[in-house]
């Protein structure tokens, strides 16, 4: 091991102050048992999941744990060292403010390593009520200055933040200087408009958001109608949003998420992406910076994807820390890395997003 | 976990061409067998099959010409031959595709965004129905033994 860079096996103590001079920790997403399974078995530090209810921000028909699952996910990721993060990271809805905090209690009597909140009111409810309990500020929080996040620290006790895609890596840099709190950045996964944890804007074809149902674009919404090829027109797919037609794909073009702001919308007369494209994030390329800034931990978005995808995407980053162990500068990025994130990324694309932002 | 990997391929066109003129109850009854087999083993949760009921269902194979109905039952699969009306769900990939999913060699939103995989009628009913098939801890099979020298 060299260039002061060391690898932290899980089993070390989250509070290691060493932050400067360790690896990120890989935290991988599930949303079912073999998905868990599958980030534990290839090489995940931590596993970050969520409930069966709207709780959670991946609240789809049949994805996340019940508490049986729950229970069987956590004893299979303690048993071999690695953590669970347990994310609770919706917003309370008038009147069922209860449904919240029993899933703070749940999380706590099941075991999990760190509870990943978003809600004030319920940071102030956890804190006070399990003092002991490790709490994450969920990227729902969206909080993006040092300021907020030592708010929360001081306020509710957090240990560490999860940090809203909008960042310039030397924005996260000048945060990681200026807290104690550990700081945790997206690695991987897709991409949408980030107004993180205050997006309305699925509301204005449906009525629902995350913040109030714990989904973006509820599936019951959406609808793929597929036009075939006819003589002088090629064939296409059309992706409505409770009707709205928001995006038409031609036969051989790539499709993303059935999101407004990856919707194709006619702008005075041309059509195009007016908000953002069908993109995933990938920090391959700037893994070692990553490390060297202080970045406590890395995260992988998903996890209303398949155990496929989480042992691809798992695989290929555990593969990537560990070179970097071997030393920041003799970190490569090979190619069948970058090619086999691109392939599972939306839109078969993949971007640094803000993170290489050279302006400010 | 075993080193082989299906490739991606598709069958030529004239495959097609013979496959839709054959009779298509064979597709369905084996795909139904499938999937009866998994309930047998209690493999799919009872609590959510509910959701089935009574849903009429496509499996299109593009490059085989293959196309399977079936149906949700009491407590069973039924193949459907004669579809009067329109799939509430209705999936329609390459025959690579499909092993690419049975082998949990690519994930259905990868093949989506690829353009690999068709998913029309009741999206939610969809989803429902792929994190099901996530969920399942299918039972590892035997490895066969391999000569040694």
């Amino acid at each position: 091991m060299a260039a002061g860079i060391r690898r932290l096996y899980s089993v070390a103590p989250l509070t290691d102050s060493n932050a400067m001079t360790s690896l990120p920790d890989l935290i991988c997403p599930a949303g079912s048992l073999p998905a868990l399974k599958a980030a534990v078995d290839n090489g995940a530090d931590a596993v970050y999941l969520g409930f069966r209810n709207d709780t959670n921000a991946r609240n789809f028909a049949g994805l996340n744990f019940d508490a049986k699952a729950m229970a069987e996910g956590i004893r299979y990721a303690h048993g071999r060292g690695r953590e669970i993060l347990l994310a609770i990271n919706t917003f309370p809805q008038a009147g069922r403010v209860a449904d919240w905090r029993s899933a703070v209690d749940s999380a706590v009597d099941l075991g999990a390593d760190a509870i990943i909140l978003a809600d004030v009111g319920l940071l102030d409810y956890a804190c006070r009520k399990h003092p002991q309990q490790r709490l994450h500020l969920s990227v729902q929080g969206s909080a993006t200055s040092y300021e907020a996040i030592n708010f929360c620290q001081r306020e509710f006790g957090i240990r560490r933040a999860v940090l809203p895609r909008v960042l310039t890596l030397a924005q996260v840099e000048h945060v990681i200087r200026n807290t104690s709190v550990e700081i945790e950045v997206f690695g991987f996964g897709s991409l949408c408009v980030m107004n993180e944890g205050r997006c309305w804007l699925s509301s204005y074809a449906c009525g629902e958001s995350p913040n109030t149902v714990g989904a973006c674009s509820p599936a019951k919404y959406v609808k793929w109608d597929k036009v075939a090829a006819a003589p002088g027109q090629a064939g296409h797919m059309d992706t409505r949003l409770n009707g709205i037609l928001i995006d038409r794909f031609g036969d051989d073009e790539p499709a993303g998420y059935p999101t407004l702001c990856k919707g194709r919308f006619d702008v005075q007369g041309e059509t195009y992406y007016a908000l953002e494209e069908p993109t995933s994030l990938n920090v391959l390329s700037i893994l070692p910076e990553i490390a060297r800034i202080g970045v406590r931990a890395i995260k992988v978005e998903g996890r209303q994807r398949s155990p496929t995808y989480v042992a691809q995407v798992t695989r290929t980053l555990r593969a990537a820390l560990d070179s970097l162990a071997d030393g920041a500068e003799k970190f490569l990025v090979k190619p069948a890395w970058q090619a086999e994130l691109t392939k599972v990324s939306e839109g078969s694309q993949a971007t640094l997003g803000a993170y290489s932002r050279p302006w400010r | 976990m075993s080193d082989f990997t299906v490739p991606k391929f598709r069958l030529p066109g004239f495959v097609a061409e013979i496959g839709r003129k054959l009779p298509q109850w064979p597709h369905g009854l084996a795909l139904v067998a499938g999937l009866n087999a998994a309930l047998k083993m209690k493999l799919l949760p009872e609590s959510e099959l509910t959701a089935l009921d009574d849903k009429l269902f496509r499996v299109q194979v593009l490059d085989t010409g293959g196309t399977a109905h079936f149906t949700y039952r009491d407590s069973l699969f039924r193949p459907v031959f004669r579809a009067e009306r329109e799939p509430d769900l209705a999936f329609a990939a390459h025959l690579s595709a499909y092993l690419q999913l049975l082998a949990r060699q690519e994930d259905p939103d990868t093949l989506f965004f690829n353009r690999e995989l068709e998913i029309t009628g009741d999206t939610e009913l969809g989803l429902m129905v792929k994190n099901m098939l996530d969920a399942v801890e299918w039972p590892k099979l035997p490895s066969l033994p391999l000569p040694t020298r």
